[in-house]
Order: structure tokens, then C-alpha cells, then sequence
């Protein structure tokens, strides 16, 4: 019982980061496609932006992990 | 035998092979078997946990193989074969071990379970671990094997089952172990990976390092111009935006980082040599972040400070009940997302990777159905090979990452703001 609520938690965690790193992967397409020419910096601003949404995910599946 | 019976047979021999370095328990499996079961018929009042001893590796368990995997055994394998590794062992109530892991008497090919305990200590998969009882003898004697029942592991010997304390752990048994009666200092597989890919890279380094001083004002050459291009990705990507006009400074703290995490996690992606998983280890990524947190905080500008315990324009009930706490805690957090993301990222790669290469013995019923293996195998290689190249991908992109948030991280605290 206790392994599938550790499951279900690390399922809604991975939810909420996927929906965040889509947006930010979904935006910064976006914003290449308006300014191609500012590729350099969008790629690197959305890398570091989708390891933190990433950072919070991991604290809540690691947290569902331990308890 | 024909043809159509030969193909499938020759692709399990082929991929039981390539696994090998992977799953070193499954070629043992027989041979594994039968020591047991001469263990358990030689005492015939074997306690109820060391009956099942030698059962506890019958069904092919892949959660049991990826956790084998990513852990820090005392051997070091190359393809199915162990290597001993030194041992530096600590109990308080004990004193200094130092000795071979080869003490143990651990097969050459297969788990890397001991057949001898040696000074109280046994070894375990691969794993030291020591006998609490004080009643265990202490010199060198054979043992009868392990069993297992959920996290507790224990030894049998002349009959009778023997509690084993949890490895020794730096991560708080957050994977097995943790914090137990003895302190493990062994050169263990990851350390001497470590060692390996610092030596590596030293020579790498040193030997570019040369060129440049010899070759000056002149293009870059060999391995030189193929470490330029990332050298300054860096150093123009990572270095110059975040941290202003003092990057220079800075530059060689975040070049280390980066190319030590991209060349462990390059490391860790070889099969066959090690299966190291340094950059999976709870430890190691939490020397990495320790380092990133005194950098930032000891570098730490008075602006950085006050922004920290004292925000500028708040009213001071809102900063006083939420901003600071919330400022405080944020200091601890920045280093431990760092530590997980990076331990989390490199482990489920390599536990995808092993459970794609456990579908070949869950389809064949670990080795009694050859057809069904051979159905693993058409499912399996294609989907190891695509993990293996998006891990590819993830080593460079969480070395980047690494650095790139260590480089924010200082860039903020080392601001000085005009007002």
C-alpha cells in the first residue's frame, strides 16, 4: 500500500514538471521562431529555466521516495 | 539442431554475453545454485532463513539487478569478471582493517558474493558488510551464504543465520545501508573511477596546457582543437554572461566542474568497464554541490547579504514572517537541488537502461523460455540502444546544467547593484 502511494506522488510530481518543461520548451520554440537570430541565449535561458522546474520535481519524488 | 533453432540461440548467447557486465549474477546462476544447495544439504538444521538461502536468486528480480547496478561495491567488474579492490574498514569497537577484498574468496565471474568472512566482515554482492554478533568467529572461516528478506540481509554459518549491519553509507540508506556500526573508507568501484578519470583528465589538461604554451599565436591541434570549441562554449555561454567582469576569477572552479561531471557521466555510460555510476551517487554529487555552497556564500557581497536576511522595499512584518525564512532556507535548497538533480538524472538513466536489458530474462523466465528471450532481445536492443543515446545527451546537458546554476548562483551573490 505504502509503495503505491509512493508511485501515485511520484506520478503527479512528474506531472506538474512536465507540464512545466513543456511550456518553457513549447515558449522559447516560440520565441526562436520570432527572433531566430537570439537562438544562442533562448536555448541556454530554457536549459537553466527547465532544471529548476526540474529541481522542484525531484524534491517532491524524492520526498515520496523517503516517506 | 537447425537453422531456425541455432539464430535464436546464438542471439541469447550474444546478448547474455554483451549483459554480462550489466547483470553478472545471471551467467553465475547455476553455478550460484549449486553452492547453495551443498551449503544447506551439509547442515541439516538450517534455521528457517538460511533454508531459503539458496533460493533467493532463483526468479530473475530486475529492480534486485538495476540496484546491483548503481551501487558502490568493494569489486571491480570488467565484462563478468571481479576484480578485488582494497579494503580500509573502521568500527569503533573494532579498530583499522586494511586488507584485500580478495580475502573474501568471491568468485571470479558471478555476484560477488564472499565464500570466507574475514575479521567479522563478509561480503555481500559485491558489498562489505559486518557481522554484529560478537559470538561470529573473527578469523577467516567459510560461510554458507546469505539470505535476504526485505532490507535485512544475513549470513549463515554452521547453521545458523547471523544479523548483517547495513552497509556503510554517506547518503543516509537512502539507497540501501546508510549510517551503521562500521565507517567503509574502501577504494570502491566509484572511487577508482574517480581516480581513473581524474588521471584522464589530467593528462588531457596538462597535455593541452603544453600545446598552448608551445604552439603559441599558432591553430590548435589534435585533441586541443577538439577541446577548444567546449572550452569556450563555456566560457562565453556560461562564465562571461553570469558573472560579469570578474568571470576570469571564477573560470576555473566552473571549467572543473563541468569536465569532471561530463567525463564521469561519460565514464558511467561504458558498459563492460565498471558500470561506474559516480555521478549516480548520492555522495559524490553532494561533495560537488558542498563546494558550489561555500563558493557562492564565502564570496558573498554585503548586497547579496542583505538581500538575503534583510530584502530592500518589503515592509518589515512581510520580511520579518516570510522573506527571510523563505531567503534562509532558499540558501540550503539552491545546493541540494543541485545535488539531486544531477544524483537523479545519471540513476534513472542507468536503471531505464538496466530494466530495458531486464526484459530479455523477464520475457524468457530467467533463461527457460529461449523463444521468449529471443522476443526480449528484439524488443530490448533497440530501446537500450535509444536510452543509451538520450543518456548520451543527458551527460552533456547535466553537466551543463551544473554549471550554468553555479554560475547564476555566484553571479548573484557577487553582484553589486546600482541603485
Amino acid at each position: 500500500m505504502v509503495g503505491s502511494l509512493t508511485a501515485i506522488g511520484m506520478g503527479l510530481a512528474v506531472i506538474g514538471a512536465g507540464i512545466g518543461i513543456g511550456n518553457i520548451g513549447a515558449k522559447a520554440m516560440e520565441a526562436i521562431a520570432r527572433q531566430p537570430e537570439a537562438v544562442g541565449d533562448i536555448r541556454a535561458n530554457m536549459i537553466l529555466m527547465a532544471a529548476l522546474v526540474e529541481g522542484a520535481a525531484l524534491i517532491a519524488i524524492i520526498i515520496s521516495y523517503i516517506l | 539442431m537447425n537453422l531456425s533453432t541455432k539464430f535464436p540461440s546464438l542471439l541469447m548467447f550474444l546478448t547474455v554475453f554483451l549483459v554480462g557486465a550489466a547483470t553478472p549474477g545471471f551467467t553465475q546462476h547455476e553455478n550460484q545454485e549449486n553452492t547453495h544447495e551443498e551449503a544447506s544439504t551439509a547442515d541439516h538444521e538450517v534455521g528457517d532463513l538460511c533454508g531459503h538461502a539458496g533460493h533467493h536468486d532463483e526468479e530473475f528480480d530486475p529492480a534486485a539487478t538495476a540496484f546491483h547496478h548503481i551501487a558502490n561495491p568493494n569489486v571491480f567488474s570488467i565484462g563478468p569478471f571481479n576484480f578485488p579492490l582494497p579494503c580500509i574498514l573502521y568500527a569503533p569497537d573494532h579498530g583499522l582493517e586494511i586488507f584485500s577484498a580478495g580475502r573474501f574468496e568471491f568468485d571470479f565471474r558471478g555476484h560477488g558474493d564472499g565464500h570466507k568472512a574475514y575479521k567479522g566482515y563478509v561480503l555481500d554482492a559485491g558489498s562489505v558488510k559486518r557481522v554484529v554478533d560478537p559470538s561470529f568467529p573473527q578469523e577467516s572461516v567459510i560461510i554458507g551464504g546469505f539470505a535476504h528478506e526485505g532490507d535485512d540481509a544475513s549470513v549463515c554459518y554452521e547453521g545458523k543465520a547471523y544479523p548483517l549491519d547495513s552497509r556503510s553509507a554517506m547518503d543516509g540508506g537512502l539507497f540501501g545501508g546508510g549510517i551503521s556500526s562500521f565507517y567503509d573508507f574502501s577504494l570502491s568501484k566509484n572511487v577508482v573511477a574517480l581516480i581513473l578519470v581524474f588521471a584522464f583528465l589530467a593528462w588531457i589538461f596538462i597535455g593541452i596546457a603544453r600545446s598552448y604554451k608551445e604552439r603559441e599565436g599558432k591553430a590548435p591541434k589534435g585533441i586541443q582543437s577538439f577541446m577548444e570549441p567546449m572550452f569556450l562554449f563555456i566560457q562565453d555561454e556560461v562564465a562571461k554572461p553570469f558573472l560579469g567582469d570578474k568571470w576570469a576569477k571564477y573560470q576555473p572552479f566552473l571549467m572543473s566542474l563541468f569536465f569532471f561531471i561530463l567525463a564521469l557521466n561519460l565514464f558511467g555510460q561504458i558498459p563492460f568497464f565498471g558500470g561506474a555510476n559516480v555521478t549516480g551517487n548520492l555522495a559524490f554529487t553532494m561533495a560537488l554541490a558542498l563546494f558550489t555552497f561555500f563558493v557562492v556564500n564565502f564570496n558573498g557581497k554585503s548586497e547579496y547579504w542583505k538581500h538575503v536576511l534583510w530584502m530592500p522595499g518589503v515592509p518589515a512584518a512581510i520580511k520579518a514572517v516570510i522573506i527571510t525564512p523563505v531567503e534562509i532556507l532558499g540558501l540550503f535548497i539552491k545546493p541540494f537541488t543541485l545535488m539531486l538533480r544531477l544524483f537523479a538524472n545519471i540513476t534513472a538513466g542507468h536503471i531505464v537502461v538496466l530494466s530495458f536489458i531486464g526484459l530479455i530474462f523477464i520475457f524468457g523466465k530467467s533463461g527457460e523460455s529461449l523463444g521468449g528471450a529471443s522476443l526480449g532481445v528484439v524488443v530490448s536492443v533497440p530501446l537500450t540502444i535509444f536510452m543509451m543515446a538520450i543518456e548520451l545527451l543527458v551527460a552533456f546537458i547535466q553537466a551543463f546544467v551544473f554549471t550554468i546554476l553555479t554560475a547564476s548562483y555566484i553571479g548573484a551573490a557577487i553582484e553589486e547593484h546600482h541603485h
